[in-house]
């Protein structure tokens, strides 16, 4: 096989040897490659943890609401069994469960501490609902409420989670347009770093030309080059990004959104293609700049 | 072989050539002489399609030039050895590879014994590891035509190959050109140096042509 591919994959050692080492050029180039890479492997935790926010917030809070019930401690047992029973005759409502006072103790535990006196504070009793797939109809459930428990008010949770999930949304299009802006910027800093070894090689390629060198083998020899190193930086670049995703603190130890700034399972497997689409962005933009230099030459 | 008709070229600034019109045929030995600046290295560089006419028509190997394509000026450099006054070598490859180059970039290969013969043709098998800058001017010039020659070319261009050399030094590498001419290459000279083209005269049947007010002529018994 003599493909151009084949060709590129194979090397040839004698043409390899016709382009002079190009010092400064290849330590930027993988420098480059190595830096974006990285940059890129947090762009891409930041994307894929945000769209798994987006996710959690909107599976876990799509199908549940909440019934809130404020009333006269005399009557909050009573409108509570009311609730109940209209719930259990909604279609749409899978379950509803009232929840108990340790329950809400919980709940309120992260702003009010332990031990809170749930039972002598005026707290209105929650509801908690899960509705099957079909979902049911909130307004006319609302207007039940209004009608049979006048201290019942359906919170089925639109109101703040759809800014959440719009924000968890929008975080992961700038997590993707960043590695975009980033993957464009290294095709640039790859292009400039092969404009100077092509400019600075400007006489080796003449000589190449007028000893008889097609244009593809002289490009091949420049494009090999940058491409390897590329991919050799941005091999780099992703593992010390993968170590600094592995070393941030688990989910479990803290919680929160940084904490869940990572990959899990497959997704440990993705920081390793960037390396690749590294190498092909290098590949055009040396391909595409040498091709323009030699159209110089005749 | 190589033929110009009505050919001009314009730098720009100009006409230095123009009204050009010869062939080269095959197995032929000119010189080409005028004064520095005459055109001499831009009839050689029409000679390979490093510069295209500005106008008329420049046909090499029975295609015109600017029909050509990239890859198959490339193709036609490899019927086609050049012989600088600079010789343009890659500084940091070692002789031998700078004269086999022109295999290399065509994915061919010589034998050990080949090369050996060659770089002992022209005395520089003892060089074969040496760098291009460490070599004299002498060297270097035999160098090149080493490298001008190792595709067995049909045609050999030497643009003032002697310009830089003591005049034994010349007249050894008049000598090799010579030899190659009777092998059946066409050889085209440039030089100034009429005292080489006298020498030459009385080894090979050279025609001698002139530029001289922008056209090209047969030079008469006044050399």
């Amino acid at each position: 096989m003599t493909n151009p591919l084949t060709l590129f994959l194979r090397g040839d050692r004698q043409a390899d040897r016709v382009v002079p080492p190009s010092g400064h050029t290849a330590w930027l180039t993988s420098f480059t490659a190595g830096a974006m890479t990285f940059l890129a492997v947090f762009a891409l935790a930041l994307a894929l943890a945000s769209g798994r926010m987006a996710d959690r917030w909107s599976d876990a809070l799509a199908r549940t609401a909440t019934v809130r019930i404020s009333a006269p401690p005399d009557q909050i047992e009573m409108q509570t069994r009311v609730v109940l029973d209209v719930l259990a005759t909604t279609p749409g409502v899978e379950s509803a469960k009232a929840l108990s006072d340790e329950e809400q103790r919980k709940l309120l535990e992260p702003w009010f501490g332990p031990d809170l006196p749930v039972e002598a504070l005026p707290i209105p009793r929650l509801i908690e609902l899960t509705e099957t797939a079909q979902g049911y109809d909130a307004e006319g459930l609302r207007q039940r409420l209004a009608a049979e428990a006048p201290g019942a008010v359906l919170d089925d949770h639109t109101r703040w989670r759809r800014p959440l999930a719009t924000a968890a949304g929008r975080l992961r299009v700038l997590g993707y347009l960043s590695i975009l802006l980033i993957g464009g910027t290294m095709a640039g800093m790859i292009t400039l770093a092969a404009n100077a070894a092509l400019a600075a090689n400007s006489q080796v390629i003449e000589v190449l030309r007028l000893v008889g060198a097609q244009d593809a083998y002289i490009a091949r020899a420049f494009v090999r080059r940058f491409t390897l190193r590329a991919f050799t930086g941005a091999l780099a670049g992703a593992l010390l990004g993968m170590a600094g995703i592995a070393l941030l603190p688990s989910a479990d130890a803290a919680g929160g959104f940084l904490t869940g700034l990572g990959f899990s399972g497959a997704g440990w497997f993705l920081p390793l293609a960037l390396p690749l689409i590294a190498a092909i962005v290098a590949f055009a933009a040396t391909r595409r700049a040498a091709l323009m230099k030699l159209r110089g030459l005749m | 072989m190589i033929s110009f008709e009505n050919v001009a070229y314009n730098y720009g600034g100009g006409e230095l050539l123009s009204e050009m019109s010869l062939r080269l045929a095959p197995g032929s030995f000119h010189f080409l002489t005028g004064p520095s600046g005459a055109g001499k290295s831009t009839f050689l560089k029409l000679c390979y399609a490093e510069l295209l006419p500005t106008a008329g028509h420049v046909t090499l190997f029975d295609r015109e030039v600017r029909s050509l394509g990239r890859d198959e000026v490339a193709l036609m450099r490899q019927r086609i050895g050049v012989v600088h006054q600079d010789c343009r070598f890659l500084d940091h490859l070692p002789l031998a590879a700078n004269v086999t180059l022109p295999l290399t970039v065509s994915n061919r290969e010589v034998s050990g014994q080949d090369l050996g013969d060659l770089l002992a043709w022209v005395g520089l098998r003892h060089l074969a590891d040496a760098l291009p800058p460490s070599l004299s001017g002498g060297e270097r010039q035999r160098a090149a035509l080493a490298r001008a020659v190792i595709v067995d070319p049909e045609v050999i261009l030497a643009d003032e190959p002697t310009g830089n050399l003591d005049w034994e030094m010349s007249l050894r590498l008049l000598q090799l050109l010579v030899e190659l001419n009777r092998m059946g290459k066409t050889i085209v000279v440039a030089t100034h140096d009429l005292n080489l083209i006298r020498q030459a005269k009385s080894h090979v049947a050279a025609r001698v042509l002139r530029i001289r007010n922008r056209r090209i002529q047969l030079a008469g018994a006044d050399l």
